[in-house]
């Protein structure tokens, strides 16, 4: 294996930083879309559910053109939200961090959603009628019962996140040191001559951290089942 | 306890329309499955919201569509024992008791762990999780922690229709000592009639989400009685058996019972099916049925087309039923003397 130069380091911590902030900023989310989609009836929730899932089935690159768009210095978010805060997204390592999170964030609320279906619905009602508010019921009741749901959402959308390549080059653009990611590296790697060896090194670091990730996964799935 | 409830819900093609004020300590929702019992249940727990409609409780305002008012489940302090006891799998039984219990305003704390959990003797289960508990003992855990959250009613949802009959009579136990001990009320849901007797005092039938009538569960059972393939059920609780020659004599109303059932209790509840009686103008000289008693007519009642002949045997009472035309041919009225024949074997023993 060649001895990695800082910018490759970099790119490996760059990657695992993206994915680790994108999973912690999307999880109340996801959970609160879980929530709403399992447990209410309300107008608009086919919208939310297709609003949730389009990233599922939109090219990776139009989900990126789209975030350009909105917040980008002419968009409709950054001139009026971000510009007068004196925020700056986009070619920064936080446009990456959005890109992963709207990326995997159909699979993180899917996770969870399944946990909170096993949820027997009874339980839930025993809880509320034992005096338990519905905030206190999420708490003590769907968080602990639909754990594991929430684990392989979380698990998904950080292993999601390492592989993210088309919305984070529109978005992020790819530059070493800054937004330069893993596949954004091994991208431009293949690109030169010279590059093969290092595209094939990185490559390898892809398939350790993916493979750490999915044993992590089945350790904790293994553990929650265990205490259960 | 004073309930007032005006109610109406509308589900697609099915509509519950009820409108009904009850009082008592014991009251019985009895109907057939799908009439709308259990819809009365989450609705006046909160678990439901009505389309229109009130529900008043003691004076309080729980629902009132007018008035804006509804009172979320937490705040009504209406406790469910369900159908299956549907503990937290990720608790222990002690921190399943206790949910309800540390989410109850101390004021209102009445009932406290250490002598519910005597009454209930779940004392050794406490330390268990949940999963190594057999089915009777979830349930006693189940009805342990409602009543531990202090509710000012208990709303018991068909508690007994998953238990089998053995386990059945053991948790009515445990629910009567537990509602009388800590004098909570409650509203006992069921299709089974002999629930009703056992449970209730004043029962609502129910027919296709409206009140059909309110009566007492003797009256409601007694209406019944025509139309039920198994008649009007009997309840006799007997003790003291005697053993003679593999059946057993139990002392009753200054007579005795020989009843085919050999049991090794002291005590137990038997039912008879009002079919199995059968009456006889004059003293035979001989018949195969070992009871035979005789009897004065203290009442008749019509359920159906059939008559009911309630029977004063010395100082027990037993209800038969014939058709009219058998009444007439025996000269049933009030006061007149009969003989009741049962036979050993038509007895059957509930606990």
């Amino acid at each position: 294996m060649p001895i990695f130069t800082s910018a490759e380091y970099m790119a490996i911590l760059l990657s695992l930083k993206v994915s680790v902030v994108a999973t912690l900023v999307s999880l109340p989310f996801g959970f609160a879309a879980a929530y709403l989609m399992t447990f209410r009836q309300f107008r608009g929730k086919v919208a939310l559910d297709v609003a949730v899932n389009l990233p599922l089935t939109l090219p990776p690159v139009v989900i990126g053109y789209i975030l350009l768009l909105l917040l980008g210095q002419k968009g409709f978010i950054g001139q009026h939200l971000l510009q007068p805060l004196g925020i700056t997204l986009i070619f920064t390592w936080k446009a990456a961090v959005i890109a992963t999170a709207v990326v995997g964030f159909p699979l993180m609320v899917r996770s969870i959603r399944l946990g909170m279906e096993s949820v027997d619905e009874r339980l839930i009602q025993a809880a509320r009628t034992l005096g338990a508010g519905w905030l206190d019921t999420i708490v003590t009741v769907i968080i602990p019962l639909s754990f594991r749901g929430i684990v392989a959402g979380a698990a998904l959308m950080f292993a999601r996140g390492l592989g993210e390549f088309g919305a984070t080059i529109v978005v992020a653009g790819n530059i070493p040191g800054v937004t330069q990611t893993i596949p954004l590296a091994i991208y431009e790697y293949t690109s030169s001559p010279d590059g093969d060896r290092m595209a094939l090194a990185l490559c390898l670091v892809s398939v350790l951290l993916s493979v750490v990730v999915l044993l992590l996964h089945e350790y904790l799935n293994r553990r929650i089942a265990k205490a259960d | 306890m004073e309930l007032h409830v005006t109610l109406n819900k509308s589900f697609g093609t099915f509509s519950l329309d009820m409108a009904f004020t009850v009082q008592g300590e014991r009251i019985g929702v009895f109907g057939p499955s799908g009439c709308g019992k259990s819809t009365l249940v989450s609705l006046l727990a909160g678990l439901q919201q009505p389309d229109s409609g009130s529900i008043s409780l003691d004076g309080e305002v729980l629902y009132d569509s007018h008035g804006g008012i509804n009172a979320p489940p937490e705040q009504r302090r209406i406790g469910i024992v369900f159908q299956r006891p549907y503990l937290f799998p990720h608790m222990s039984v002690k921190a399943n008791l206790l949910y309800g219990f540390k989410r109850c305003a101390a004021a209102n704390r009445t009932v406290d762990f250490d002598s519910l959990v005597e009454v209930l003797q779940i004392g050794h289960l406490l330390s268990r999780s949940v999963h190594n508990l057999s089915g009777g003992e979830k349930q006693r855990v189940g009805i342990g922690r409602t009543v531990l959250s202090n509710p000012r009613l208990l709303l018991l949802d068909e508690p007994l229709s998953a238990l089998d009959d053995n386990l059945k009579f053991q948790i009515i136990d445990y629910l009567k000592a537990a509602s009388a001990a800590f004098r909570i009320p409650y509203i006992f849901i069921s299709h089974s009639l002999l629930e009703m007797r056992i449970m209730t005092d004043r029962v609502l039938a129910v027919s296709a989400g409206r009140i059909a009538a309110q009566a007492t569960a003797e009256e409601l059972a007694r209406s019944q009685m025509g139309r039920s393939p198994i008649g009007y059920i009997n309840l006799l609780r007997l003790d003291k058996p005697r053993r003679i020659n593999g059946v057993s004599a139990y002392a009753w109303g200054g007579t005795e019972l020989v009843i085919s059932t050999v049991g090794d209790r002291p005590e137990a509840l038997f039912e008879l099916s009002s079919k199995d009686i059968i009456l006889l103008k004059q003293h035979p000289d001989a018949i195969s049925a070992r009871n035979l008693l005789e009897c004065i007519v203290a009442d008749t009642f019509h359920s159906g087309n059939k008559v009911g002949v309630e029977l004063a045997c010395g100082d027990g009472k037993l209800v038969a039923e014939v058709v009219p035309e058998a009444a007439r041919e025996l000269g049933i009225a009030r006061g007149s003397r009969l003989f009741a024949a049962i036979k050993a074997s038509a007895f059957r023993r509930l606990e």
